[in-house]
């Protein structure tokens, strides 16, 4: 059941294990506004959670309690352009990062334990390691990008779907100065939702909607900016993540989901083995999907509470040094 | 002062100066694009004296009288959409490019192939771009200035990667134009993604005033 706050606030769709922020406040990240989101006690040490890309940190909503549960303060923040994160000018990796920083900094002068998923867990390797001193430790969900799954075609063929893919990226910028989210019921969006996240139950997409979209007068639309889109092009290529792994220095825990899905990076077991930083492990989950820690809230907080506490001795040893 | 139309791109206001209407009014568009840090030309360059169609000029995003966005984020594929904004006020163009916008001139000519017909690559600030894979470079967070250009779009842009075989990608590409060289290299400098152009079928190595001369009569 959705309600309505007296201040016009929606009540999140109830979902087992769903619990809001216990804080919520604005950061201004170089002229961008952030959204930040916070589950715990604030004098707990902090530990950072990093979204994918079209999610944003209310997805953490049943994993986060759990972890400040076990004494931590979690933080997460809508990256630019997603949940309540104001809508940017420009997009790019750098900004992320730049965004992720200001963040940080704003929380703690210390290293601090982060968990990224999927983008952002991409994301947090390549941060790791051009800034290392901001993390004791490092996490990553289903978030190694690998060699994308390209069938194997000519290369006339090949050129022909980039000239595909980049008209249709300029096409859609010749429209984002107007473009609006499409419209819909609840129970609509939470069915889209569904089709790029086909694992998860319907509720939990529900509840995604009544935090992660806004409702006006013609219907519900996600928050996130009409501008972005899924796919789009460039320089950069997916395997060049992992060739920073080797050099990490902090306590590393990868967490793969076995079953493929569309949000995923198609990235196996095999792949990440040889580029394991030393001492790190990557686990692996039969029968979980891209997003192992919504469909396996209560096994992966336990694997990553399992591997902070792990490494307890050097966490202590850092607070020792404050 | 020339006159000034100003283009939507998502949520950027970009400037696009009209140097010269084309004698009698007619003839194809020449679209200049600026280099890194600099921003359009009030005149016509001497070098394009003998061109008989309009000549436009476009101040990328963070550049001149176009809009500094806050909080940085930008690539060269963002200035292609910048140039893909002015292409679409101008129907087709030929472009020329100095430095940074010779790189965006030739993603243009890629992505674009019907509506470019020709661009001319020529030496400026932000030729060489950033490294040609991953690095180890670091972030920062930069103090805005008061007047553009943004400090953002120097750092970024003068660190975007260039892989040669994404650049040669819109050599191909550009190909479809149906032009046999619809790429005409007048720079002197190669850094290494000019240098695999260079190598491509499609791509002529000339003067400016020559490849001037060539895209005026296609």
């Amino acid at each position: 059941m959705t309600g309505r706050h007296m201040n016009g606030q929606i009540t999140p769709a109830h979902f087992p294990g769903a619990v809001s922020p216990d804080r919520e406040y604005r950061l201004d990240a170089g002229g961008v506004g952030l959204a930040v989101h916070e589950w715990g006690d604030q004098s707990n040490d902090p530990l950072f959670l990093v979204h994918g890309g079209f999610d944003f940190a209310r997805t953490y909503d049943v994993f986060a309690p759990k972890l400040a549960a076990a004494g931590w303060r979690v933080v997460a923040w809508d990256q630019r352009g997603h949940g309540d994160s104001e809508h940017a000018a420009l997009y790019s990796w750098d900004g992320d990062l730049r965004d992720a920083m200001a963040v940080m900094d704003a929380v703690t002068q210390h290293p601090a334990p982060v968990i990224g998923h999927s983008k952002g867990g991409s994301l947090m390797i390549q941060l790791a390691d051009a800034q290392p001193f901001r993390f004791s430790h490092l996490v990553n969900l289903d978030g190694i990008p690998y060699k994308r799954r390209i069938p194997d075609v000519s290369e006339h063929e090949r050129t022909r779907m980039a000239a595909s893919e980049i008209v249709g990226w300029l096409d859609h910028r010749r429209s984002t100065a107007t473009s609006q989210r499409k419209p819909g019921t609840l129970d609509e969006l939470a069915h889209r939702r569904g089709r790029m996240n086909p694992r998860l139950p319907f509720e939990w997409l529900r509840h995604l909607v009544t935090v992660g979209a806004f409702e006006s007068a013609d219907g519900w639309r996600w928050k996130i900016d009409p501008s972005m889109r899924f796919g789009g092009f460039g320089p950069w290529r997916p395997e060049w993540t992992i060739t920073r792994l080797p050099g990490l220095s902090m306590p590393f825990l990868g967490i793969l989901g076995r079953e493929q899905e569309e949000m995923g990076w198609g990235t196996l077991p095999h792949h990440v083995y040889p580029w394991l930083p030393m001492g790190g492990r990557c686990e692996v989950l039969d029968d979980v999907g891209h997003f192992v820690h919504i469909e396996q809230p209560d096994l992966v907080a336990a694997m990553v509470l399992e591997f902070l506490g792990d490494s307890q001795g050097a966490r202590t040893e850092q607070v020792a040094a404050r | 002062m020339s006159d000034i139309t100003m283009l939507t791109h998502n949520r950027i206001e970009l400037a696009l100066h009209h140097l010269r209407d084309g004698r009698d009014g007619r003839g194809r568009a020449l679209l200049l694009l600026h280099g890194l840090g600099e921003q359009s030309p009030t005149t016509v360059p001497a070098w394009a004296d003998r061109w008989t169609g309009p000549v436009r000029a476009l101040d990328f995003t963070g550049h001149g009288r176009s809009t500094v966005p806050a909080g940085g984020g930008y690539s060269a594929e963002i200035l292609l959409a910048d140039a893909d904004a002015a292409l679409a006020e101008l129907g087709q163009a030929t472009v020329v490019g100095r430095g940074l916008g010779a790189y965006v001139a030739l993603l243009l000519a890629g992505a674009r192939a019907a509506d470019v017909r020709g661009a001319i690559l020529c030496d400026g600030p932000g030729l060489g771009g950033g490294a040609i894979g991953p690095t180890s470079q670091s972030f920062v967070t930069l103090p805005p200035r008061e007047l553009p250009p943004d400090p953002y779009a120097l750092f970024e842009l003068s660190r975007d990667l260039r892989p040669p075989d994404y650049a040669t990608l819109f050599v191909r590409l550009a190909l479809e134009s149906g032009l046999d060289e619809p790429i005409a290299i007048a720079a002197k400098v190669r850094p290494p993604w000019l240098a695999a152009v260079a190598d491509e079928v499609g791509a002529v190595t000339t003067s400016l005033a020559e490849a001037l001369a060539t895209y005026a009569d296609v």
